[in-house]
């Protein structure tokens, strides 16, 4: 009996496929989440937007936060750890949080080296903007990716980006002729093995989730429409006017993103989401999406 | 293939491998198109309220009552289950046992384990995520198999339910196992 392979790390992430993971700061919320139809939920102490609006450092939650989650629901708990931040995983491996998030939301602990993944039995998730990124994440054993998006910002435009960026390098890697993948694993500074994986399987080794910006039913969709294996909810449900009912069409049209008479449906009367926020007006070190490598 | 959510795609190939035809099945009137269901591994809480909001359940159930196989894996297991360690209530409430859910521990103590599966194969590799387990199973329940004492797969006449993955393996033979199910309630 093995606890803490692979098959077991990326295939809890298998399971969250077609399903909306939402960000929730207390046990209320994360009942809201569950009832609503969420496949998990993310323990934070402050979802993106408040971040952003708190400025300073942002850290792990307080584990009484994290635990209060954990004991209100069911379905899987994940919670954020700073990027190179050791101890704050392994903190969230020893509380028995079930998938770590190494996140550009909070801010890094080292702004050279992340995690070395393959040395917990807790598996991770981690952002990524292209497939370079992707690819290294994985190298370091994130045994499943979400699409960093600008988080906080209730804009998916950076989501929109990412997911596109990611699958459109994936396409070109399958295509390519195979002497030409060393050449393009230098310019991605990604792992040479890994691309021939990638290239192989015609798709990402892991499951693939966008995240940043989603803040209705149809961004959700749309999400899923280009190619996303699921969708993370930040901001986008807690600070909007209604959240239950905002959680629960988000689900729903998460999972029947080309069903748009449905999706007009659950849109109607939904009250106001979360205020955006125009990325061009966001300073440069104010863009989390920058954070890691 | 129930595909409201969870892992559909591997049952899809583990299907297509086994030489027959997979349907992704979305909305309750696609059940008439089918002789068999696979219910995949995923969230069972999330399933569960898809499955009523797109008012699923008497179309499941009847589908079950009519001799036509299920098979469940992981939440597709709860979702069959008469009865639920900690719950008033069942899902679909048709195979004769009682699961306890997330039985086995949080994902840190998800594991894999070689199974012997009764006349299906030998030192099977199974990928138990978050699973749950048979705690009790009734009379004309035949279990198949068993990870320390506990019951991790058995059928009751045309279900059949286990609580690891076959879909995450490319070892086959559980699924071509369920759609010899089918094809002897064809013919």
């Amino acid at each position: 009996m093995k606890t803490g392979t692979d098959r077991v790390k990326r295939g809890m992430a298998e399971m969250q496929k077609g399903g909306v993971i939402m960000d929730v700061v207390n046990a209320e919320q994360a009942r809201i989440a569950e009832e609503a139809g969420a496949v998990a939920v993310m323990a934070l102490e402050r979802v993106p937007s408040d971040i952003r609006a708190a400025g300073g450092v942002a850290r792990m939650a307080d584990p009484r936060i994290v635990e209060e989650v954990m004991n209100a629901v069911t379905i899987p708990v994940m919670a954020k750890a700073r990027i190179g931040h050791i101890v704050e995983a392994r903190v969230l491996e020893a509380m028995g949080v079930d998938y770590i998030d190494e996140s550009e939301v909070l801010t890094p602990a080292d702004e050279e080296f992340h995690l070395n993944k393959k040395d917990y039995t807790v598996p991770f998730v981690c952002g990524c903007r292209d497939l370079g990124e992707a690819a290294r994440r994985i190298g370091e054993g994130a045994s499943m990716l979400r699409t960093k998006g600008e988080p906080g910002t209730g804009n998916i435009v950076e989501a929109v980006r990412h997911i596109r960026k990611v699958n459109a390098q994936v396409r070109k890697l399958v295509h390519m002729s195979e002497d030409e993948v060393m050449t393009e694993a230098k310019l991605l500074g990604a792992p040479y093995e890994l691309l021939l994986e990638i290239k192989r399987l015609g798709r990402l080794p892991v499951v693939n989730f966008a995240a940043g910006g989603v803040a209705t039913p149809a961004d959700a969709a749309l999400m899923m429409e280009l190619g996303a294996d699921g969708v993370f909810v930040g901001s986008g449900i807690f600070k909007s006017e209604n959240p239950a009912k905002f959680a629960r069409a988000i689900v729903e049209a998460t999972t029947h993103y080309q069903d748009y008479k449905l999706i007009a449906e659950l849109s109607k009367e939904l009250g106001t989401p979360m205020k955006g926020i125009e990325i061009s007006t966001l300073a440069p070190e104010a863009r989390m999406q920058e954070r890691g490598w | 293939m129930l595909a409201l959510q969870g892992a559909v795609r591997e049952h899809i190939q583990a299907i297509e491998a086994c030489g027959v035809e997979a349907v992704i099945i979305k909305k309750k009137e696609q059940l008439e198109e089918i002789d068999g269901l696979v219910m995949p591994g995923g969230e069972s809480t999330a399933i569960r309220r898809l499955i009523d909001k797109y008012d699923f359940m008497d179309g499941l159930k009847s589908f079950a009552q009519n001799g036509k196989p299920m098979f469940g894996t992981c939440a597709g297991l709860i979702l069959l289950a008469k009865n639920l360690v900690g719950y008033d209530e069942s899902h679909i409430g048709v195979m004769d046992v009682t699961v306890e859910r997330n039985s086995f521990g949080r994902q840190r103590e998800s594991f894999e384990a070689n199974l012997d599966i009764a006349g299906i194969a030998d030192d099977y590799n199974a990928v138990f995520i978050r699973a749950p387990h048979i705690v009790r199973a009734g009379e004309n329940v035949e279990i198949l198999a068993k990870h320390n004492e506990r019951i991790v797969m058995a059928r009751e006449g045309n279900l059949l339910g286990c609580s690891f993955h076959p879909e995450l393996t490319d070892d086959y033979c559980i699924t071509a196992y369920f759609i010899n199910m089918i094809k002897e309630t064809i013919v």
